[in-house]
């Protein structure tokens, strides 16, 4: 198997001007990083966006992209932190295909991970599960046995730890 | 509406000559005709150049920025206007020089919806701008222009572009003039560097036998000439220039090497490959000075001055980076400085001068060199000159000596034929006392040359130098040198008579078919009171050298055509293939 190529945690907080996503999206799409998942909110007040970004590529590639995103005009910061460094979320909705028969087995998976029902109707359940990226993919693994029917994720956010600033 | 209610593209116009922009360049179209009336109604000081495709509106803004370090602004249609600035844009954003570009567009309520003329270019530039608007009312227009102008230039500079839907041309514009900037993020931070980096950089100087300062745009950007030659002069150290570096430490300066790179000097890339510390101040070290980046100085200390923290180790890592201003961080540093003991360094490169000189062949036809030497002779180095992009280009660089920053114009990163001829015109307008010379190519001038019509009328006396090998020059020397002679779209048969061609336009045409002439056809351009072209027949098959091949390291230097056989129409004298690494 090739190696693994390693996943980085961006924080990246912006002016909310039009365009400013697109700028940013541009300077991973150059560097041939892939975005695995993106992550646009309100800031803490409303002139201000979080974007949480999860990629994948070199190192040397990730200082540039760190350096060109932190150029962009519009961005106040743009950080990586490690997994260790911050505390990291992630939401996901997953409709099963469930009969009656299988209903049980399901709802068990959804409690071990502490899942919550969010729909329920004769052929079909939607969960709802928040926590780690991992945790999540443990779970939609172990769901994979049943028809997953749909799956949203909302992508992780981060937030550091203690005083520091994400 | 008050008798004094401006709309927005009168706000427009007032806010740009506020602010300082001294010229515009361009061409109307259904979509800017707001901004042009209003350019009709309110402009006061602003000059205002109609020119033949917008393609040179944005190069004549560029050769204006380039000559008098104060950004222009170009004012274009929608949709196909705006559109040919993209080769402009891109070519002062990849040589940071400052721009306004105004591009009108569709009216609001059409914007995604295929209107005529419609064309996104807000989002088509993104790449190639330092920032850019698209404007959603009047009342933002005195803010952005101002941020605009503070954007395009401060920190590294660049081009910014401000899409206009026309309905906010013609809307009511009541916010003040007197704008506040609202740019939470932009931090150009002429001093990110702390006196412990300062500190590091003066020890490692210390520590040098062997340094080589290499000194680029950023150094011609914050106007640094004079603590580049004092630190110099103080450290004993060489300095090599950058292809838009040029000029910036003087060129006769006994320290000096001139170029580096792809065809700079075979000293100064020596130099380089034996230094054992290498200093950029203001040089983003790209790949056509560098050989192979990974074996650039390799064991040599690399310190990095730049005032964008993103050019530290894109291809070179440095040992030490030091983001700031190039004349801030030198003037920093000067008092830390002792005297270089570097006197055996220099006799070493001094002996390099000696070995591999930079000479030119006079016999056997017409050679650019040549030509250039004697314009170096006949303006005394004064002139400013620009060039198109091509072989014509690399002999300019190698053979006009110049001893002062912002006077020679030519397209670096982008490499854009056609340069040439617009940035002249924009420099001449920037410089209006002072001799401007275009030397280009047949192939790059035909790309541009329906702006000989704007020095016509504007009468500019630019003075076009066009090298007339009957070739894409350059790409033949590639196919000839790497691709075993398989000229393939190079022949450029065809070509017009290019002296009739400029009296066409009413520009003084002038034929230059021998050496002897040399000295009297160049006097008679110079001397002429308007615009003039001389078209240089040169020789055909000529080759620049001293080149790194591509894909080689800056050792493997190469002074002459490797097959070159006797008896052919080569320019240069021939000689054994050498390499500096052989020689040394
Ligand atoms: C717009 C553009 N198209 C193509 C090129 C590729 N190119 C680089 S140099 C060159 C040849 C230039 O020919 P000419 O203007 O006659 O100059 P010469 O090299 O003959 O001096 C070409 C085609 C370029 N740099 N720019
Ligand atoms: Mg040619």
């Amino acid at each position: 198997m090739s190696k693994e190529i390693p996943a980085h945690n961006l924080s990246i907080y912006v002016a909310n001007r039009p365009g400013a996503l697109a700028r940013i999206a541009q300077t991973f799409s150059r560097r041939g990083f892939n975005i695995e998942s993106l992550v646009v909110s309100a800031g803490a007040t409303g002139d201000f966006s979080r974007m949480t970004i999860t990629a994948k590529g070199d190192e040397a590639g990730l200082e540039q992209i760190i350096m060109q995103c932190s150029k962009l005009v519009d961005v106040l910061a743009c950080r990586e932190h490690t997994d260790e460094e911050v505390v990291a979320r992630e939401l996901a909705l997953v409709k099963v295909a469930v009969d009656s028969a299988h209903r049980g087995e399901v709802l068990q998976i959804a409690d071990h991970f502490r899942a919550k029902t969010v729909d329920l109707s004769e052929k079909s359940i939607v969960l709802e599960a928040t926590g780690s990226s991992e945790k999540l993919d443990a779970m939609v693994d172990l769901l994979s046995k049943y028809k997953i029917i749909e799956l949203v994720r909302t992508g992780k956010v981060i937030m550091a730890r203690g005083e520091r600033e994400t | 509406m008050s008798e004094n209610q401006m709309n927005g593209a009168e706000a427009l116009i007032q806010s740009l000559e506020k602010i300082g922009i001294e010229i515009a360049f361009g061409i109307p179209g259904g979509s800017a005709i707001p901004i042009y009336d209003a350019l009709y109604k309110v402009r006061r000081k602003m000059k205002f150049v109609l020119v033949r495709h917008e393609q040179n509106a944005a190069h004549e803004a560029d050769g204006y920025a380039r000559a008098t370090g104060k950004p222009a602004a170009v004012l274009v249609t929608s949709g196909p206007g705006a559109a040919n600035t993209v080769t402009g844009i891109m070519t002062a954003y990849m040589d940071s020089v400052p721009m306004i570009v105004v591009t009108g567009q569709s009216v609001r309520g059409m914007l995604g919806k295929d209107a005529f003329q419609e064309a996104d270019i807000f989002n088509l530039t993104m790449p190639i701008v330092k920032h850019s608007y698209l404007l959603k009312n009047a009342n933002e227009i005195p803010r952005v222009i101002k941020e605009a102008y503070h954007i395009a230039t401060t920190g590294r500079p660049g081009p910014v572009l401000i899409d206009v839907p026309k309905d906010v041309g013609t809307e009511a514009c009541t916010a003040e003039l007197e704008a506040e900037m609202n740019l939470p993020g932009y931090k150009p931070n002429p001093k990110g560097y702390g006196p412990e980096t300062i500190r590091q950089i003066a020890d490692a100087l210390a520590k040098s036998q062997r340094p080589v300062i290499i000194a680029g745009h950023g150094a011609v950007l914050s106007r640094a000439e004079k603590e580049l030659r004092q630190f110099a002069e103080t450290l004993q150290a060489p300095v090599a220039t950058t292809l838009l570096g040029k000029g910036v430490f003087p060129d006769s300066h006994k320290l000096s090497l001139q170029g580096l790179g792809m065809h700079g000097t075979a000293y100064a890339n020596r130099a380089v490959v034996e230094c054992d510390l290498m200093i950029s101040v203001g040089a983003r070290l790209d790949d056509r000075i560098l050989g192979v980046p990974s074996q650039f100085c390799k064991n040599a200390v690399k310190i990095h001055i730049d005032i964008d923290a993103a050019e530290f180790g894109k291809l070179v890592k440095p040992d030490i980076r030091c983001r700031g201003d190039a004349k801030t961080v030198l003037q920093d540093l000067l008092p830390l400085l002792k005297k270089g003991d570097t006197a055996e360094w220099i006799k070493r490169i001094e002996g390099f001068k000696k070995k591999w000189p930079m000479t030119y062949a006079k016999k056997g036809g017409l050679h650019p060199p040549q030509v250039i030497d004697a314009l170096n002779k006949l303006t005394g180095g004064k002139a400013v000159m620009t060039t198109d992009v091509g072989q014509h280009q690399m002999w300019a660089w190698q053979f006009f000596r110049c001893d002062k920053p912002w006077q020679f114009i030519s397209s670096g990163g982008a490499g854009t034929m056609g340069f040439g001829l617009p940035a002249a015109i924009g420099a001449q307008f920037g410089r209006p006392g002072e001799t401007v010379v275009a030397i280009v190519g047949d192939g790059g001038f035909q790309m541009t040359m329906s702006d000989l019509a704007t020095a016509v009328i504007h009468k500019l006396p630019v003075k076009i130098i066009l090298m007339n090998n009957h070739y894409l020059g350059m790409v033949r020397q590639w196919q000839d040198m790497f691709y075993d002679e398989r000229y393939s779209g190079v022949d450029l048969e065809g070509n017009p008579d290019f002296v009739e061609l400029a009296k066409a336009y009413g520009v003084l045409g002038l034929n230059l078919k021998r050496a002897a002439d040399i000295p009297k056809v160049l006097k008679k351009a110079l001397e002429h009171p308007g615009p003039a072209l001389v078209n240089v027949e040169v020789v055909h098959h000529e080759e620049v050298f001293p080149m790194v091949p591509p894909g080689k390291p800056l050792e493997d230097t190469v002074l002459c055509h490797p097959r070159r056989k006797p008896g052919r129409p080569a320019g240069r004298k021939n000689g054994p293939a050498q390499t500096g690494k052989k020689n040394a």
